[in-house]
């Protein structure tokens, strides 16, 4: 075989020379650990690459081989459950070949070649079939059936299908295609910068449910949505991510740690198999997949990991699954971006970003959706993307998270002054948007017809509110009149009582839909209720002194939803009790 | 004799700032350590930035003074290691790992001092509570073994006497286990030196201590190997021989200038403040070794601390470093000016790891609850003290006064403590519950009513 040389090597970037047959994107192996690269840049007889492992100890003259094939994922059952480093080796297995250090060049096949997956056809001989098809399934976790698809490009007759027990690599069936006999496995592969193929995109018309209150009631994410999540160090994140993980009503969970730290993974790897998902009750781990590339390990690989990370989210929606992807953080691979471009002595754009960051993000984002499959049946699946974004020094108007903000369907953004005062999530209810209210309005009326009604007065009492608090600040809340001041008390417990949510209280963890638009509608006719009384001159201290205030507030720690109407029943008794003993009708 | 191994080019081409060219090398490895002898003998450690047929540029970590064409490089074949073994606890050395106190350089094993990342599934989640006496920091951002937490402090503000309080204090409740301090110096004064050493010969954890000194009049290039040289140690210490390692290291603000003029000397192209794209990447690789591995007894945690520019939060070095450490603890110039000590402003301070620290077990169950209780109520009262700036505080309403009342109580009573107080979390607790009483019953709705009921005075007294 041909092989190039090593003629520079400057951190991550390696220039080679005489490298045979090089296209971009072309995956070579340099020098003597046969460190994974990829072709960037070609120049006459030279080569630009970027290196995903350390360079350390490489040097010129080192051998460059080409695979002439470009990066790509391992498709098939043994994904789940696994935590996987932004090549997808898997790091538990790299842990009992390494030691508890990682270590390049360890090579691992990311899915086990060894273990037997029972499978059952869903075809038989003489059926045709079509790329997308499903021809058989295995049980990979006990909450995801792995369907086994018909690779893309490939179509014609069955031959040979049979039940039975089989590793990734035998053969399952044997499709004929041209008068050619083509053996099919379980395991696929699919190039990781290239989208897999859908038949069409549909509209968005589901919620993607996180039990988290702030979300689904007032800036929902749609199932195949996209969401980012900017906000200074320690606004809430990851932890946001991390809930959105647990309580998704999603068939599978991607979450990328990209350049974030290594005792966050280590909680997401310890905690994610103690959790039960609290719709079916079966583990949380049995539809998680983990990609792990941490801020100490190579930044190029960040790049790849993104990459990686979506590449399997379209495989399993191309099953028929709703597929969500957590990436924390998108700067990170960004920054990636940033540092390879920077080597390449690029021109910057902004803030030493290239000039292609903008595309890079838009196709991120574009991998997003829900569409109808490949294959001969009607199937739908959808993949949602959900990107952390950290802007340095916590400004918004930075490249990454101005870039973002285009491109993104929902906008969470945090605020640190809610964060300090342990507001969270703090997710700032004037800057975030969700331009899929609408279309999920339609979905919550199944819980309470007139929700809409409701949220919108949620969020306009809650602006009211922020208006009237720059008048206190100036003159004080004593000096308001009575109506503002009601405005103000319901706001602080619009906030106090809905918006907040502790991700480590056992109950208010997660909030099930119903229990959320109950509470709302409780909160607003809170207000409804007492409204006529401040009108009729009733002082706002008298309103403040309800006991019923606090049960109100103190609802989202309690399991049982009845309790709402009790809440409720008490509001009434304290409304009806003040107003006899001023004389006003209600 | 031991032959000394290696190739020795004498073809320096160029030097500039802390970079030197050498010319007519074939085979330079990425990294490679390089030793450059200066015409007076002394020798300075280098390592390859870049690597080309027939070119390798070298970034040196001493003293740049004396350096000329032609001196000598000689290319090791090797990254840069450095021997580790159970003698180098008590003594101490240079940020390149010289020996400063007389005795004979290290032995033992030789480790690489960029050190690899801990496997993510090796790592075990920090979970033991370390109380240091301090309630600002025990009862409202508990500190944890294997965590990385710093110290954002300003010049002037007392952040070398409460990290030695922290030093001196930390404990876990009910263990008594091997520690040791690994203590790095990257451009700080003598005199904050000397401060430290005196401490801890007081205490007695000087025998336990390791020194790593570069200090302001030192080599600032050497700042880029000697928080390296420390971690590897640590790490050493931890991992091998199961100790409980506290990595201190100040000041990584001086850090990240070395790092900023190596960049500026390679002509990079700057994103803020001069400081290189790699900023962050490049502390994550010294923050992130800190940590627990399952299944081994030992643990590294880092505690790290700054001086922000200007007290600018948002400056590149503390905005990076606070995206990678698992929170920070803030010192606040307006609170030192009014007399407060520790002077720390809980409210932009955090703990990522408390939560698995604290509880039931740990500290107390009520913890978490009375923790963010206090948050809230804090904010609350400097949002009444802003506006009684403004309009006085009779225009303040009667729940605004009693926040008010509550924030000055707070950080007087709670925050303010003496240099050689030491509480136990319990004693913090008590304190919280007293201030908290000030409040009306029902404003206290981050709280459990079960807690409220076990441990408020009002019940507590009945
Ligand atoms: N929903 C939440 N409930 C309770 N605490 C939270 C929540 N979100 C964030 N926090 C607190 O804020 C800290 C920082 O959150 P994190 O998600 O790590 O921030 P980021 O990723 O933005 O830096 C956490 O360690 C936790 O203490
Ligand atoms: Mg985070």
């Amino acid at each position: 075989m041909l092989k190039g040389e090593i003629i520079r090597v400057y951190g991550s970037l390696i220039i080679g020379k005489n490298v045979p047959n090089a296209k971009i994107g072309d995956v070579v192996q340099v020098g003597p650990l046969k460190l994974i690269g990829e072709i960037i840049r070609i120049r006459g007889n030279e080569v630009s690459i970027q290196c995903y492992e350390d360079t350390s100890g490489l040097k010129p003259g080192d051998e460059i081989l080409n695979t002439e094939r470009p990066l790509t994922a391992e498709l098939g059952p043994g994904l789940i459950g696994n935590i996987y480093d932004g090549l997808e080796f898997s790091e538990s297995v790299i842990r009992t070949i390494a030691g508890d250090f990682m270590k390049k060049g360890v090579r691992t096949a990311p899915l086990s070649r060894d273990k037997k997956w029972h499978f059952t056809p869903k075809v038989k001989n003489g059926d045709k079939v079509v790329e997308g098809d499903i021809i058989g399934t295995t049980r990979e976790t006990l909450m995801i059936e792995h369907r086994i698809l018909v690779p893309v490009g490939l179509s014609g007759v069955i031959r040979e299908i049979k039940e039975g027990d089989y590793t990734i690599t035998d053969p399952i069936a044997t499709l004929e295609s041209n008068g050619k006999k083509i053996d099919l496995t379980m395991m696929q592969t699919w190039p990781v910068r290239i989208p897999r193929p859908y038949k069409s995109r549909l509209p968005l018309t589901e919620p993607l449910l996180t039990g988290q209150r702030v979300i689904d009631s007032f800036f929902p994410i749609a199932k195949g949505g996209t969401a980012a999540i900017p906000g200074g160090f320690g606004t809430g994140k990851t932890v946001t991510l991390h809930q959105i993980a647990k309580w998704a009503a999603a068939d599978i969970i991607l979450y990328i740690g990209c350049g974030e730290r290594g005792n966050e993974m280590a909680d997401v790897v310890t905690h994610f198999p103690e959790l039960e998902d609290p719709r079916s009750g079966k583990k949380l781990i049995e539809r998680t997949i983990m990609i792990a590339n941490v801020s100490n390990m190579p930044v190029s690989a960040r790049e790849a990991s993104i990459y990686m990370g979506v590449t399997i989210a379209e495989y399993f929606r191309d099953q028929g699954y709703d597929v969500a992807i957590m990436a924390d953080s998108t700067s990170r691979w960004a920054e990636a971006l940033r540092d390879i471009s920077g080597r390449l002595e690029e021109i910057p754009a902004e803030a030493g970003y290239p000039a292609y960051l903008p595309e890079r993000i838009a196709e991120f984002y574009e991998r997003a959706g829900r569409v109808v499959t490949l294959g001969s049946e009607y199937r739908v699946g959808s993949v949602t993307i959900m990107g952390a974004v950290s802007p340095p020094g916590g400004d918004f108007s930075e490249p990454v998270t101005s870039l973002t903000l285009r491109f993104v369907g929902t906008l969470w953004a945090l605020d640190t002054a809610l964060a300090f005062r342990r507001h969270f999530p703090a997710i700032n209810w004037l800057m975030s948007f969700s331009r899929y209210v609408e279309l999920v309005s339609k979905w919550w009326q199944t819980y309470d017809k007139e929700w809409l009604k409701y949220k919108t007065k949620a969020t306009a009492i809650l602006e009211e509110a922020s208006k009237i608090e720059e008048i206190a600040r100036i003159i004080g809340e004593k000096a308001l009149p009575d109506d503002q001041r009601l405005i103000l008390l319901v706001a602080e417990m619009i906030r106090e009582g809905f918006l907040v949510q502790h991700a480590f209280h056992e109950v208010d963890t997660y909030c099930e839909p119903e229990k959320q638009s109950k509470l709302l509608r409780l909160l607003i006719e809170f207000y409804e209720f007492t409204e006529p009384l401040i009108k009729a001159g009733i002082p706002i201290e008298k309103i403040r002194e309800f006991k019923s205030i606090v049960e109100l507030m103190r609802l989202k720690e309690r399991r049982e939803v009845e309790y709402i109407d009790k809440v409720k029943n008490k509001v009434l008794e304290e409304v009806k009790t003040l107003a006899k003993q001023y004389g006003v009708e209600v | 004799m031991v032959e000394k191994y290696g190739l020795i080019y004498k073809t320096v081409r160029e030097i500039r700032g802390p970079l030197i060219f050498v010319e007519g090398i074939k085979d330079a490895l990425y990294n490679e350590l390089v030793e450059v002898k200066l015409p007076d003998g002394s020798e300075i450690l280098g390592s390859v930035l870049d690597t080309s047929a027939g070119m390798a540029i070298v970034q040196v970590f001493g003293a740049t003074q004396g350096l000329e064409l032609g001196v000598t490089a000689r290319f090791t074949g090797d990254v840069i290691r450095i021997p580790v073994s159970s003698e180098v606890i008590g003594r101490v050395f240079s940020g390149s790992y010289k020996p400063l106190d007389g005795m004979p350089p290290p032995l033992g094993e030789k480790r690489e001092i960029h050190g690899a990342a801990i496997n993510p599934t090796a790592r075990e989640p920090p979970s033991e509570f370390i109380q240091t006496g301090i309630s600002a920091i025990d009862g409202m951002n508990s500190l944890v073994r294997g965590q990385k937490l710093p110290f954002f402090s300003e010049a002037g503000l007392p952040h070398n006497i409460a990290a030695a309080q922290v030093a001196r204090q930390a404990t876990v409740p009910g263990k008594e286990e091997d520690f040791a301090v690994v203590f790095c110096a990257m451009g700080i004064k003598h005199e904050e030196y000397e401060f430290f050493r005196r401490e801890f010969a007081e205490t007695g954890a000087l025998e336990r201590c390791v020194m790593i000194l570069n200090l302001a009049d030192d080599p600032i290039i050497e700042r880029i190997i000697a928080p390296r040289i420390a971690l590897t140690i640590a790490e050493y210490l931890a991992y091998d021989l199961d100790m409980h390692v506290l990595a201190m290291l100040t000041d990584m603000t001086n850090y990240g200038e070395a790092l900023r003029s190596i960049s500026i000397a390679r002509e990079e192209v700057p994103t803020r403040k001069g400081y290189p794209g790699y900023l962050y990447t490049d502390l994550a690789s010294i923050y992130e070794r800190c940590g627990r591995i399952k299944g081994k007894k030992g643990s590294v945690t880092v505690f790290p601390i700054l001086t922000m520019p200007g007290g600018d939060i948002t400056h590149p070095i503390p905005d990076l470093s606070g995206y990678i450490t698992e929170g920070q603890l803030i010192f606040d110039r307006d609170l030192h000016l009014r007399g407060i000590y520790p002077p720390i402003n809980v409210l932009p301070s955090l703990s990522r790891l408390m939560k698995d620290g604290i509880g039931p077990g740990r500290t107390r169950k009520d913890h978490a609850d009375v923790s963010n209780q206090l948050y809230m109520a804090y904010a609350e009262g400097v949002k009444a003290r802003g506006l009684a700036r403004i309009i006085g505080e009779v225009g303040l309403s009667e729940r605004e006064r009693k926040y008010l009342r509550f924030a000055d109580e707070f950080e007087m009573k709670f925050v303010n403590q003496g240099v050689y107080e030491n509480r136990p979390i319990e004693r913090t607790l008590e304190i919280a519950w007293d201030l908290l009483a000030l409040l009306p019953e029902h404003e206290l709705i981050r709280i459990r009513e079960e807690y409220i009921r076990e441990y408020h005075p009002r019940y507590r007294k009945a």
